[in-house]
Formats: C-alpha cells, sequence, structure tokens
C-alpha cells in the first residue's frame, strides 16, 4: 500500500470538501417559508450538498490514505508553458474592456502560442487578429452574438 | 405507416435549401471540431448556442445534429492518424487503426470507418424512426414519481458506470447538481446559492461552464504537460478504397456493431465507451484470424466505429421521447430546446411533431452528407489535422472568450470560465470524468421538479418512490449498477484466495 499522502491530491480533495461546505452553508441560509415546510426549495439542495460532502470526504480519505485509486502520481506541471497561457487569459480579460475583442484576441493567440513553444511572436499576433476579426465577425453578424464595442469594432 | 408519413413531413421540411445548408454546416463544423483535438461536439453546440436567438428551432436542431453526427466521423481520422482519440468512445479505433496506419494501410482504416459509420448511423436511425413513437406512448405513462427514479438511472450511468471511478464519478455529479441549483427556484421564487449576487440570480450559464471545462481545461492541462511530447502524425499514403477482401472482413462487423451500438445509447444509461469495448471484443472472439488483433485487424476498427456511431444515435432516443440527456452534447442540446421554451419528451411528439420529424430526418441527410465529406474529401481532414498545435489552441481561447463574454460582455462571465477552466485542468489532471457534472448541472433542476412534483401528489411521502412498482424497478437498477461492479470484483478477488 502507498502510505505516503499525496499532497497535490490532497489540497484537490480539500477544496472539494470546502465547495460542498459552501453549498451546505448556503442551503442553511435558503428562507423556509412555513407553506412549503415539506418539499420546499431546500429538500434538493440538502440531497445535493450532502451527497457532495460524503463523496469529497471519501476522496479526502483516498488522498490521506496514499492518493486517489487508479491515478499515477503526476509529472511536474510546465510552470513556463502555463506561466504564458495565463498571461495571455490575464491580458485578454484586461484588454476585451478597454482596447476590444479583437486586441484581446490578438494578446490571448500570440502568449497562449508562446506557451506551446511558437518562436514567431509577430506571425502570431497577426495569425491572431486574422483569427479575431473572422470570428469577431462571424459570430457577431452571423450568430447576432454582441462582443461588445472596442477600438475597431467600431469602424466595421 | 402514421411513422412513415410522418417521416416523409420531416423529409419534405429538412430539404428545404435553407434546411440543406444548415445540415452541411453542421457536418461540415462537426467533422472539423471532431478531427481537431482538444475540442469537440459539446464545445461547439455550446458556442452555438446564442444562435437558438436567430433561427427558428427546426433549423437550429438540424445543424446541431448535423455537428453532433459528423464529430463522430471526424473523431475516427484522429484517431486512426494520431492516435490520440479525441473522446473515450474512440479509444479502440485508435487501437487497431493506428496499427493499419503503421503498416501504411491508414487509407482502408479510414474508409471503413467512415462507411461503417455511415451504414450503423443509417441503422440506428431507421431504429430511432420506428422505436421512438413507441417509447413515446410507454413514456406517457409515466408520472413524476417513475420520471424521477428513472433520471436517477441516467445519474448513476454517466457517474459511476462509465469512467474509471464511482467514487470520483459520483462526486462529480453531486458538484453539477450544486452548480445546477444556483439561482431563482422556479416554484417559490426564492433565490438559491446565490451569495446576494443579482448575476447569479438567472443561474451559471451552461455555456461557460461548458466552454470553460471543455475549451479552457483542456488548453491549460495542454500547457501543464507541454514539454513532455508531441504526437506523431502518421501520413496518408496508397489507395483509400477498400480491397474486395477488406470490404468481406468489414460488412459483418459493420452490421454487428450497429447491432449491439443502438441499444447501449438508446437506454438512458447511456455512454459509447462499452459498446465499443464489446464489439471490438466480440470481433475478436469471431475473427477467423485474431492474431491480427492488436496489429492492425480490420474489424477491429470496423466494428467499433459502427457500434461509436450507432450509440450516438442511440443517445437521441432517450433525450427526444424522455427529455433525459446521457451524454454532454446531448445534455447540451436539452438547454438549447429550454432555450425555445420547449421541453423535450414524450409530449415533444405530439406539440412539437414537425420539429422532431425534420430532425430525424435530417439525420438520414447529414449521414450521407458525411459519407461523402469523409472519404472523398479525407484530404482536405488531414491538413486540418495538421494544424500547428501552438495556433490550434490560441485559436480554441479566442472562440471560448467569445462563448463567455458574448453572453453579457462581463468580465465576471470571463473569470468564472477561467475559474472553471482550472478547476477543470485539476479534473483532467487527476481523472475525474467532465459528464457528470454538466449533466448534473442541466438534468439537476429537472429531476428537482419531477423529485417535487411527485412529493407533492403523495403528500410528502418520501416512499412513494418506492411503493410505485415502476419507479419502484428503476431505483433497483440504480442500486445495481452502483453495487453490482464493486461486488463482482470482490467476488473475483475473495475466489482468487480460495
Amino acid at each position: 500500500m502507498r502510505a505516503r499522502p499525496r499532497r497535490d491530491e490532497l489540497a484537490f480533495a480539500l477544496l472539494l470538501v470546502a465547495l460542498a461546505l459552501l453549498s451546505l452553508w448556503q442551503t442553511l441560509a435558503i428562507p423556509v417559508s412555513p407553506i412549503y415546510a415539506r418539499v420546499g426549495p431546500t429538500a434538493f439542495p440538502w440531497i445535493a450538498s450532502v451527497g457532495l460532502l460524503v463523496f469529497s470526504v471519501v476522496l479526502l480519505w483516498q488522498a490521506l490514505r496514499g492518493g486517489f485509486p487508479g491515478v499515477d502520481r503526476q509529472k511536474a506541471a510546465d510552470w513556463r508553458s502555463l506561466g504564458w497561457v495565463g498571461a495571455g487569459l490575464a491580458a485578454n480579460a484586461v484588454l476585451i474592456t478597454t482596447l476590444g475583442f479583437v486586441f484581446a484576441a490578438i494578446a490571448l493567440f500570440a502568449c497562449t502560442a508562446r506557451g506551446f513553444g511558437s518562436q514567431r511572436p509577430l506571425r502570431d499576433a497577426l495569425i491572431g487578429a486574422l483569427v479575431g476579426l473572422a470570428a469577431f465577425l462571424g459570430f457577431a453578424r452571423l450568430l447576432g452574438v454582441n462582443i461588445g464595442a472596442g477600438v475597431l469594432e467600431g469602424l466595421l | 405507416m402514421e411513422t412513415l408519413a410522418l417521416l416523409a413531413g420531416g423529409f419534405a421540411t429538412a430539404l428545404t435549401p435553407q434546411n440543406l445548408l444548415f445540415a452541411f454546416a453542421g457536418c461540415f463544423l462537426g467533422t472539423a471540431v471532431g478531427v481537431l483535438p482538444g475540442i469537440g461536439p459539446a464545445l461547439t453546440v455550446a458556442l452555438l448556442l446564442p444562435i437558438t436567438f436567430k433561427v427558428p428551432a427546426t433549423a437550429a436542431f438540424i445543424l446541431f445534429a448535423g455537428v453532433y453526427y459528423g464529430a463522430m466521423y471526424g473523431g475516427s481520422t484522429t484517431s486512426i492518424l494520431l492516435n490520440t482519440p479525441g473522446e473515450s468512445a474512440t479509444i479502440i479505433t485508435a487501437l487497431e487503426g493506428f496499427q493499419m496506419a503503421k503498416r501504411g494501410r491508414a487509407g482502408p482504416a479510414l474508409a471503413t470507418a467512415a462507411i461503417g459509420s455511415f451504414v450503423a448511423g443509417t441503422i440506428a436511425t431507421a431504429a430511432l424512426t420506428f422505436f421512438a413513437p413507441v417509447v413515446v406512448e410507454l413514456a406517457l405513462k409515466l408520472g413524476p414519481a417513475e420520471y424521477f427514479s428513472l433520471m436517477v438511472i441516467a445519474f448513476v450511468a454517466v457517474s459511476a458506470v462509465l469512467g474509471s471511478s464511482a467514487v470520483r464519478g459520483l462526486a462529480m455529479l453531486f458538484l453539477g447538481l450544486v452548480l445546477g441549483i444556483v439561482g431563482v427556484d422556479l416554484q417559490t421564487g426564492q433565490p438559491r446559492f446565490t451569495f446576494g449576487l443579482i448575476e447569479l440570480l438567472d443561474g451559471i450559464e451552461v455555456t461557460i461552464v461548458a466552454v470553460g471545462l471543455f475549451a479552457v481545461a483542456e488548453t491549460l492541462h495542454l500547457a501543464a504537460r507541454h514539454r513532455y511530447g508531441e504526437d506523431e502524425l502518421l501520413p496518408l499514403s496508397g489507395s483509400i478504397w477498400l480491397t474486395r477482401e477488406d470490404f468481406a472482413r468489414s460488412w459483418k462487423a459493420w452490421l454487428r456493431g450497429a447491432l449491439i451500438g443502438f441499444p447501449f445509447g438508446a437506454i438512458p444509461a447511456g455512454g459509447a465507451e462499452l459498446p465499443t469495448f464489446f464489439s471490438y471484443y466480440v470481433e475478436r472472439k469471431l475473427s477467423r484470424r485474431p492474431e491480427e488483433f492488436g496489429r492492425g485487424a480490420i474489424e477491429g476498427v470496423a466494428g467499433p466505429e459502427a457500434a461509436n456511431n450507432a450509440s450516438a444515435a442511440g443517445v437521441l432516443m432517450p433525450m427526444l421521447t424522455l427529455g433525459l440527456p446521457t451524454s454532454v452534447t446531448a445534455a447540451i442540446m436539452l438547454s438549447a430546446f429550454q432555450s425555445y421554451g420547449i421541453q423535450p419528451g414524450p409530449l415533444l411528439f405530439q406539440n412539437q411533431a414537425d420539429l422532431v420529424w425534420s430532425m430525424i430526418a435530417s439525420l438520414y441527410i447529414g449521414n450521407a452528407m458525411l459519407l461523402v465529406l469523409n472519404l472523398p474529401l479525407i484530404g482536405l481532414w488531414v491538413r486540418v489535422l495538421r494544424i500547428p498545435r501552438p495556433q490550434l489552441y490560441g485559436g480554441i481561447l479566442v472562440f471560448a472568450t467569445i462563448g463567455a463574454y458574448g453572453v453579457a460582455n462581463s468580465v465576471i462571465d470571463l473569470a468564472v470560465m477561467y475559474a472553471v477552466g482550472v478547476f477543470g485542468m485539476l479534473m483532467k489532471r487527476y481523472d475525474f470524468p467532465v459528464a457528470p457534472v454538466v449533466i448534473g448541472m442541466i438534468l439537476g433542476p429537472l429531476a428537482e421538479q419531477s423529485f417535487r412534483q411527485a412529493m407533492t401528489i403523495s403528500q410528502g411521502d418520501p416512499t412513494t418512490f418506492l411503493t410505485r412498482p415502476i419507479s419502484a424497478s428503476f431505483l433497483a437498477i440504480a442500486a445495481a449498477l452502483i453495487l453490482a461492479p464493486p461486488l463482482l470484483r470482490a467476488m473475483a478477488a475473495s475466489r482468487r484466495r480460495a
């Protein structure tokens, strides 16, 4: 038997337990009117929350006993690659409200491509602009999705 | 006879130029996303949900059905040439198909997969056509208690039976149920799980969760493992046509695959994995050359690929007749029905007969289109497969952004999508299944509705689920689905010890 708990699996199980407790707290916060005392709006939330709690506690126990069954120890994450993608996502969120969707798409596209090993940021930015424009036109015009107004979008 | 008349009416609607265009667009898009690793039909349908505000329901569902079927065809191309099954249902195809491709027989492998998909898809669609009205008759007799118990079977099947661990699956199912509760309770008007935030009163948007769990999570997951290497793409060389011998070995496997796949998909236990494994097992048993299996036996591609497609058609049966989605894509299609204010279920065949029959007719048409798209045009998809990974994932995230931000132009939605994405990445890392979360979230509110209706009818007596015979037998099946696998394992273990 593997006896040493794996810290990362333990942390994930704890996250699930925390979510279950959060959901129990919100269940208790639902006001119950006496008319619906029996099959009111809280019955199902109780089932869902308690179910989540039970199974996350089992997972916690498994993690403490040496790991989730059938899951191999994970290799260390590639933080450099993740970092680039994360930076792209952050830039996306900042730029989309300021310069608009297309510029946000350029930043997101170029950073993600960099994270996956592309070495030509300028070419990626250009492709990102084209993908962003095509996506904007496709979704805004064909599907009627409102993706906000930006510097470039206003001109189109 | 009445069925044929209704189907003819469906064809009349589906064959209008506009609907044919939607069917073609769906099939094309579906094949493309099926071919591309990292995105699939569920994500695509989720991204296309806004179309429900623009076009009539019939056109939207013809499009979605095309995406759904197309992705099944496209997925096999990826498994054969790249050995990375896009979804669990094509693991088996990858097993034998990739071996065939390695021996320079990629063409026949692709051909038997495409023709097998066509044959099985058409047989299964025909089965859907003739069995669905029968199921509807039976379903009309079910009350809320029976419905709730039936949903329990679906929940148990997607979380405890499929996938590698029942505990992880059930934990994710309950998480999905919790997510489904967020928002205003429709019966009492009380806000639940909203933390007092106005943004959460309408509930959590399905698109945001689906895009986060599929697109963002997949990209982050692959980024985290980036330094551990890339896949190798095998070239497509030689003839793509089947030799006489290939054909002789394939056709029985196609038919058997269709017969195995459809029932598996049609019972509300769902899942296309089991029938593909089962079909593979059957083909290996029946083959005159079992030694070829594992080294590129064509039956090992033909059978499972047919079973996969037949079960995909089968999944539409509980979805249309009972309103019970048993795959992620079906669940997202259910939320599209809801956005039109249509409730799938037995009444769908009465109230929306034209919609249902046009959709079924479009499945026949789509299958024919897909055969053409996937055999003569296979070269196009091989080129799509060559899109370099850095640019592919950049593009996926750009589209994911539209999916989340387009809902309400809110950065909060974007942040929720990122959070769901990070959570989904951890789920992938520790082998937690995604389907129970999505199905729990979409089907949960419907299950709650049936639960409360049943409890109201029984005046608050929870034994109603056990005293009504049909409901009780459904619950017994659900219990058996949970308890049987560990019991069988324990029995096998004790026998080994003895």
